[in-house]
C-alpha cells in the first residue's frame, strides 16, 4: 500500500511539474530574454504513466476545483474516454458543522467533479455521485491537518 | 426493489458493551435542592437493582437537585414516624424521601413517601408503584418523575429513552443504539459496516426513522421499535436521502432530496407514498424540522451568500421567511415543547460551533455550551434539558445542557464515539 501511494505522490507531482513548467505566470519577471528551458520531466518515466491520484481536495465550506484538483482530473477524464469504465465519485466533509448539512456539501463537491468530468468529454452516464458527508473520515484528529484530508471527493474505479 | 436487508440487522437483547457510562455533572444550578433519598426498607433476596440509588442518580442529573450520599445521613427512617427533622435539617437537607419494597406475588410494590424538611411536613401521600423484577429500573424513574414533578411543577423526563449513533473505526461499525436516558439497559436496534444517521422520533414514541449507507447508498428507513420491524421508505439513488422528521401527527416525514439537481425539502405522505415538494431553490436545503402545530418547516439553507442560516417556510401559503441572523452559521434548528425557543447549532465570527437557543420572538440568540464543536441538539420532551454530541479527549461524547444553561452534564461512553442523540418524547 505504501509504494502505490508513493507512486501516486509522484505521479502527482509529475503532473504538477509539468504544469508549473508551462505556467507562465511568474511575478518576479526577469529582464533577461532567455528562452524557457524544456521541462526536465521528459526523462523521467518512459512509459505512459498509469497511476492517477483517486482523491481531490477542497477549501473549507467550498466546493470549487482547485487548479490542482484539475489537474488530476483531467487525467481521469482522458483515462475515461479512453475507456467505458464506470466510476463512482464519493464526496465528503471534514467534521465541522451539523451532519446532513454536511451531506449536501459532499454531495456538491462530488457533482462539481461529475460536472468537470463531463465537460472534458467524459459521458455522464458513467459518473455515479454519492455523499458521505462527514461520515468516513480518513484523518480523524480535530484540527485543520485532518479536516484538510477529509475534505476531499474521491475516484472509485 | 426493496431489499430487505436484515443480514445487518442485530437485535441484542440485555445489556450491549458500550453503554453511556458515569455521568458526571459539570456544573448546576447555584443552589440545587438538596434532597435525601433514604435506603427503603427490604427484607428479602437481593434485588437486581438499587431503586433509592437510581433515584439519587436522577434526580442529580437534573442538575436541579443534589442527592445527599447515604454514608452523611444520620438515620434510616422508613415510616413517618420514625422521622426525626434535627437530623435532616443538620444535613442541610431539603426533601427527605423515605419508601419500602414488597414482593406480593411475583410483583415488586414500591410504596414512597416525600416530607419538606423546613417545614416538617409532608408533601406526598403515601404513592406506589409496582412492577415485575425487570421493572425495577422503571419503577425507580417513575418515583423520581413524581418526586421532581411535584417539587418543580415540569415532568419529569427519567422514564424516557434515547436513541444514538455509536461508531467504531478499525473496521468501520456503525450502531444505532436505544437505552434508557440515563445510558442504562442499551440495545443496537441496526449494526452495520456502513454509516448510519440522523435518528428522529415519532411523536407518539413507537417509530424511529434514520438514515442508514447500508445498501452502499444513502436511504431512509421507518423502524418500529417494539418489533424492530422497518422498512425503507425512500429510493432515490444517485440523490440525497436524508434528514426525516416526522411530522406531530406522525403521518408524514418531511426528509431532503437532490434528484430535482439540489437538495430540496419534501414531504411524504406515510399512507399514500406520495412526495410533495416543499422548497424549490439552487441552494442547498436540507435538516427540516416541524412546527408545533405541523403547519411549517423550519430548514437550513445557504441561500444567503452561501452561508448557512435557517428559515421557516408556511406549507399552506409556500411563503418563507429567514429566522437567523446572529452569527455566520446556523443550522439544523428544531423548536422547543412550547414553541418559543428554535434550538440550532450555531457559530459565530472566531468562536467554534455551539449549541444555541434562540428566542422565536424577540430574536434573541442564547448560547447554550461551552464545550467545542457541539452539534444535533435533541430536546427533552418537558423542554427543560436538551442533550446533544460533542467531542472530549479526542472521542465523541453526549452531553447536555438545561436551556437555561445553568446544568452542565457529560456522557462519556466506554467503547467507540458516541453521537447524534435522539430524545424520545413521553411514553
Amino acid at each position: 500500500m505504501i509504494t502505490k501511494a508513493m507512486k501516486q505522490g509522484l505521479t502527482f507531482a509529475v503532473v504538477m511539474a509539468f504544469l508549473v513548467g508551462c505556467s507562465s505566470s511568474d511575478s518576479k519577471k526577469k529582464p533577461a530574454p532567455a528562452p524557457a528551458p524544456a521541462p526536465v520531466v521528459e526523462k523521467v518515466e518512459a512509459p505512459v504513466v498509469k497511476q492517477i491520484a483517486n482523491v481531490v481536495y477542497f477549501e473549507f465550506d467550498k466546493y470549487d476545483l482547485t487548479p490542482e484538483s484539475r489537474a488530476v482530473l483531467l487525467a481521469h477524464a482522458e483515462k475515461l474516454k479512453a475507456s467505458s469504465v464506470a466510476v463512482r465519485l464519493e464526496g465528503h466533509a471534514d467534521e465541522r458543522g451539523s451532519r446532513e448539512y454536511n451531506m449536501a456539501l459532499g454531495e456538491k463537491r462530488a457533482k462539481a467533479v461529475r460536472d468537470f468530468l463531463v465537460l472534458q468529454g467524459v459521458k455522464a452516464a458513467s459518473l455515479e455521485t454519492v455523499s458521505y458527508g462527514e461520515e468516513r473520515p480518513v484523518a480523524l484528529g480535530h484540527d485543520e491537518a485532518s479536516w484538510s484530508q477529509n475534505r476531499r471527493v474521491e475516484v472509485k474505479y | 426493489m426493496k431489499r430487505f436487508v436484515l443480514l445487518f440487522i442485530v437485535l441484542l437483547t440485555g445489556y450491549a458493551q458500550a453503554q453511556l457510562t458515569n455521568i458526571t455533572i459539570s456544573k448546576g444550578v447555584d443552589n440545587p435542592t438538596r434532597i435525601a433519598v433514604v435506603p427503603f426498607n427490604y427484607s428479602g433476596p437481593k434485588l437486581a437493582e438499587d431503586i433509592p440509588e437510581i433515584i439519587r442518580n436522577d434526580l442529580n442529573f437534573s442538575g436541579q437537585f443534589e442527592s445527599i450520599s447515604v454514608d452523611k445521613m444520620i438515620s434510616y427512617p422508613q415510616s413517618e414516624a420514625e422521622i426525626r427533622y434535627r437530623d435532616w435539617k443538620m444535613i442541610n437537607a431539603e426533601y427527605l424521601l423515605i419508601g419500602g419494597i414488597t414482593l406480593q406475588s411475583g410483583r415488586y410494590i414500591a410504596t414512597y413517601e416525600l416530607f419538606d424538611v423546613a417545614q416538617q411536613k409532608r408533601v406526598l401521600i403515601k404513592n406506589s408503584v409496582e412492577g415485575s423484577d425487570a421493572q425495577l429500573r422503571d419503577m425507580a424513574h417513575r418515583i423520581s418523575d413524581k418526586v421532581y414533578e411535584t417539587i418543580t411543577g415540569i415532568r419529569g423526563i427519567f422514564s424516557t429513552k434515547i436513541v444514538y449513533v455509536e461508531a467504531f473505526q478499525k473496521p468501520a461499525k456503525y450502531r444505532l443504539m436505544l437505552s434508557d436516558v440515563d445510558g442504562a439497559r442499551s440495545r443496537a436496534l441496526l449494526e452495520s459496516k456502513q454509516p448510519i444517521l440522523s435518528p428522529v422520533w415519532s411523536a407518539d414514541g413507537t417509530r424511529i426513522a434514520y438514515v442508514s449507507f447500508e445498501t452502499n447508498d444513502p436511504f431512509i428507513y421507518v423502524q418500529n421499535i417494539a418489533t424492530g420491524r422497518r422498512e425503507q421508505v425512500t429510493n432515490f439513488k444517485g440523490s440525497l436521502n436524508g434528514a426525516p422528521a416526522f411530522s406531530p401527527d406522525g403521518q408524514k416525514l418531511a426528509l431532503v432530496l437532490s434528484k430535482d439537481g439540489n437538495p430540496e425539502i419534501y414531504v411524504l405522505d406515510l399512507a399514500t407514498r406520495v412526495f410533495t415538494r416543499v422548497t424549490n431553490h439552487f441552494a442547498i436545503d436540507t435538516e427540516p424540522s416541524w412546527t408545533a402545530d405541523g403547519s411549517g418547516i423550519f430548514f437550513t439553507s445557504d441561500r444567503a451568500a452561501s452561508k448557512a442560516q435557517i428559515y421557516k417556510v408556511t406549507l399552506a401559503t409556500g411563503q418563507t421567511e429567514r429566522v437567523t441572523f446572529d452569527g455566520e452559521y446556523n443550522a439544523r434548528g428544531r423548536v422547543s415543547p412550547d414553541g418559543k425557543s428554535l434550538i440550532v447549532v450555531n457559530r459565530r465570527e472566531g468562536d467554534t460551533y455551539h449549541i444555541a437557543a434562540l428566542d422565536l420572538k424577540s430574536g434573541n440568540l442564547r448560547v447554550l455550551t461551552e464545550t467545542n464543536l457541539d452539534e444535533s441538539p435533541s430536546i427533552a420532551p418537558n423542554g427543560a434539558m436538551l442533550m446533544y454530541a460533542t467531542s472530549s479527549g479526542g472521542k465523541g461524547i453526549l452531553a447536555a445542557v438545561s436551556l437555561d444553561a445553568r446544568t452542565k452534564v457529560k456522557l462519556p461512553s466506554k467503547q467507540g464515539d458516541v453521537r447524534e442523540p435522539a430524545w424520545s418524547p413521553f411514553f
